[in-house]
C-alpha cells in the first residue's frame, strides 16, 4: 500500500479511532464502579459535567488545554462526592435508579441555563484534543486500573463485589471503597467529557441523555466488566460495528439508524445472556466447549 | 380546579404504567426497563388498527392491550427466564432488559419512522364539559375512568381470584410457592402479561390524550415511572397509584406556577430525595428490601 493510500485511509478512520478511545474511556468509568458491584448510570452526567465545565474554561479564561483538563476531571469527582455519601447507601436497582435521577436533573439544568445557551449548547469550541492526548489519557486511566488490581484495594473491591456483608465483617471498609470507585469513575467519565468537547467542537445537553449511558453501559458489559481492559475491548468492537454496518445497512434495506440501535441491543443481549464475562472471555469459553468435545484422555 | 383535572388525568397514566412496572417487581424484585418499549409499542399498535385497518377505537383498545400483553411474555421470555437462578440476576436482568428494550425501540423506528405520528381525525370524542370554571374533554374524563376502572380490576384479580393468590404468593416467597405446587414460571410470565398489557394501556391512552405517537414517546414516561415506584415504595400496588396521581398533580402545578422548562426536573428532584430520605416510600414494606 502506497503512503498516499494510507494516509487517506487514516483520513477516513480518524475520527473512528478517536471514538474508541473515548468510548474506550467512558466504558472504564462505567467499568470502575462496577468493579465492586455498583451499577452508576450516572456517567453521562459527570461527562456533562466535566464536558461544560471544558468549554466554560476554554471560552472564559485563557488557561491552557492542560488545565482545562485536569480541572475538567476534578469538577464531577468533587460532585460525586457528595451524590455518593448518601447515595451509596442504596443497593442495586436502587442506586441504578438514583443515579438515572441524578442524571436527567443535570440534563435538565444544563437545558435550562442560559449561560450555556441552554437546549442548543454550545458551538464553535476550539479543537484542542487530538488523538493522542485521547490515548493517553486512555493508557493512564488503564494503569491505575491496573494497579489496583492485585493490589490490597483490588482484592477489598472483589470482595464487596462478591458478597458485601461477607466483606464487611473481614473489616473492610466498603462505604470508603464503594465511594472511592464512584469518584474515581466521575473523574474518568469528566476526562472523557472534556476530551470530546473539544474533539467535536460543540457541548450540547442533547449528547448527555440516558441512551448514552445505555451506550457506554454496552461497552462495559460487551467487552467483559470483570476484567479491567474487557470494557476497551467492547467499546472497541462496538464503535468499529456502525462503520461496518452502514456499509451493510442500504444493501439489505435497512435504515442505518435503527439497524445500529438493533445490532447493538441483540449484542446485548446475547452477551448477557451467553457470555455473562463478556467478550474477553471468548476465547476461554471456546476452549472449554472444545474440550468437553474432545474424548477424555486415557490416564 | 381545572390544574387538579389535568394533574388527576396525568396522574391517571403515570399510576397505570407505574403499577406495569411495580407488579413485576413485586413479583420478581426485578425491574424490567423494556416496560417502556411495550407502552410505545401498543400506541403504535392502535394507531395502526384504527388508522390502517378502520377499526373502531372501542375493539383496538382491547386488542392493543392483548398485543401488549403477549409482547409482555415475550420480554420475560427472552430478556429474564434465562437469567433466573443467576446470582446477580438483579443487574444482568436490568441490563438484558435495556438490551431488549433497544431492540424493540429499533423495531419500532424501523416500521414506524422517527416521526412523531397522529390518530385520525375523529377517533375519540372531542366534546367538552363545563364544570364551574373549569373546562374538560370528555376524553380526559375516559381515560381517568379507564384507568380506575383497571386499577379496580387489578386490585380484585390480586385479592380474589386463584391467579392473583398464586402471584401473591410467588412474590411472597418463590421456593415456597413452587414446593406447594404452584407453576412459578407459569405465575411470572402471567405478571409480565398483567404488567405489559397495563404499560400497553397506558402508553395507548397517552398516545390519545396528546395525539402524539412516536417512537421516543416511551423514554420520558420510563423515567417518571421510576420516580412513581420509589415514591410510592418498590413493589407496592397503592402507593404506585397514589404516587402516580401525586406526582401528575405535582407536574401540573409545577407547570403552572413556576414554568414549564422544570417540568421533568420536578419528578426527578422527588425522586432522589425518596430515595436518600426514606428509600421505603410512602407506602412501601417497612424494612427497605435490599435488592
Amino acid at each position: 500500500m502506497s503512503l498516499e493510500a494510507l494516509n487517506d485511509l487514516w483520513l477516513t478512520y480518524q475520527s473512528t479511532v478517536a471514538f474508541i478511545g473515548l468510548n474506550g474511556l467512558l466504558a472504564l468509568s462505567v467499568y470502575t464502579t462496577l468493579s465492586c458491584g455498583q451499577l452508576s448510570l450516572a456517567q453521562a452526567a459527570f461527562m456533562a459535567l466535566g464536558g461544560y465545565t471544558s468549554a466554560i474554561l476554554t471560552f472564559h479564561t485563557g488557561l491552557p488545554f492542560a488545565v482545562v483538563l485536569a480541572v475538567a476531571t476534578l469538577v464531577p469527582s468533587l460532585v460525586a462526592v457528595p451524590l455518593g455519601l448518601p447515595v451509596l447507601r442504596l443497593k442495586g436497582v436502587f442506586l441504578a435508579i438514583a443515579t438515572i435521577g441524578f442524571g436527567e436533573v443535570v440534563r435538565i439544568f444544563f437545558v435550562n441555563w442560559d449561560f450555556t445557551n441552554g437546549a442548543l449548547g454550545l458551538t464553535a469550541v476550539p479543537q484542542r484534543t487530538t488523538i493522542w492526548m485521547i490515548y493517553l489519557a486512555l493508557a493512564a486511566s488503564l494503569f491505575v486500573l491496573w494497579r489496583i488490581r492485585g493490589s490490597r484495594t483490588g482484592y477489598a473491591l472483589e470482595a464487596i463485589r462478591e458478597d458485601e456483608a461477607a466483606a464487611r465483617t473481614m473489616g473492610i471498609h466498603a462505604a470508603a471503597y464503594k465511594l472511592s470507585m464512584l469518584v474515581l469513575g466521575a473523574a474518568f467519565a469528566g476526562l472523557a467529557g472534556a476530551l470530546e468537547v473539544h474533539y467535536t467542537f460543540m457541548v450540547a445537553p442533547s449528547t448527555y441523555s440516558f441512551s448514552r449511558v445505555v451506550d457506554m453501559l454496552v461497552y462495559a458489559v460487551v467487552g467483559g466488566s470483570f476484567l479491567f481492559y474487557g470494557p476497551l475491548v467492547g467499546a472497541g468492537f462496538l464503535t468499529l460495528l456502525p462503520e461496518v454496518l452502514r456499509e451493510l445497512g442500504p444493501r439489505i434495506g435497512l435504515a442505518p439508524g435503527p439497524l445500529r440501535l438493533f445490532v447493538n441491543g441483540a449484542v446485548l443481549l446475547v452477551v448477557i445472556l451467553f457470555l455473562p464475562r463478556g467478550l474477553v472471555s471468548l476465547p476461554d469459553r471456546i476452549r472449554a466447549w472444545r474440550g468437553e468435545r474432545r474424548p477424555p484422555r486415557a490416564p | 380546579m381545572q390544574q387538579v383535572i389535568n394533574g388527576l388525568f396525568l396522574g391517571s397514566i403515570y399510576a397505570l404504567f407505574a403499577l406495569g412496572y411495580t407488579l413485576v417487581f413485586g413479583v420478581l424484585d426485578i425491574l424490567n426497563l423494556a416496560h417502556q418499549a411495550v407502552f410505545m409499542l401498543c400506541a403504535f399498535t392502535a394507531l395502526v388498527l384504527v388508522g390502517n385497518l378502520h377499526v373502531h377505537m372501542l375493539l383496538a383498545f382491547p386488542l392493543a392491550v392483548l398485543a401488549g400483553g403477549l409482547l409482555g411474555m415475550v420480554v420475560d421470555r427472552v430478556a429474564f427466564r434465562p437469567l433466573r437462578g443467576r446470582s446477580d440476576s438483579n443487574i444482568s436482568g436490568l441490563i438484558s432488559s435495556i438490551a431488549l428494550a433497544t431492540i424493540l425501540e429499533a423495531i419500532g423506528l424501523q416500521v414506524f419512522g422517527p416521526d412523531v405520528e397522529r390518530f385520525p381525525f375523529g377517533t375519540v370524542p372531542d366534546r367538552y364539559l363545563k364544570l364551574g370554571d373549569a373546562v374538560i374533554s370528555e376524553l380526559q374524563l375516559v381515560i381517568i375512568a379507564i384507568a380506575l376502572a383497571m386499577m379496580a380490576a387489578l386490585t380484585f384479580l390480586l385479592k380474589r381470584t386463584r391467579l392473583g393468590r398464586r402471584i401473591r404468593a410467588v412474590a411472597e416467597n418463590p421456593l415456597a410457592a413452587r414446593i406447594l405446587g404452584v407453576n412459578v414460571d407459569g405465575v411470572i410470565a402471567a405478571s409480565f402479561f398483567l404488567s405489559s398489557a397495563l404499560g400497553g394501556a397506558a402508553g395507548l391512552l397517552f398516545g390519545l390524550a396528546f395525539n402524539n405517537v412516536s417512537t421516543d414517546m416511551g423514554r420520558a414516561v420510563e423515567l417518571k415511572g421510576l420516580a412513581v415506584i420509589v415514591l410510592g415504595g418498590m413493589g407496592s400496588m397503592p402507593g404506585a397509584a397514589l404516587a402516580g396521581f401525586a406526582l401528575g398533580l405535582l407536574e401540573v402545578f409545577t407547570v403552572a406556577k413556576l414554568g414549564s422548562s422544570y417540568r421533568d426536573a420536578v419528578a426527578f428532584g422527588v425522586l432522589f430525595l425518596v430515595l436518600v430520605l426514606r428509600p421505603r416510600g410512602l407506602l412501601g414494606p417497612a424494612a427497605l428490601r435490599e435488592a
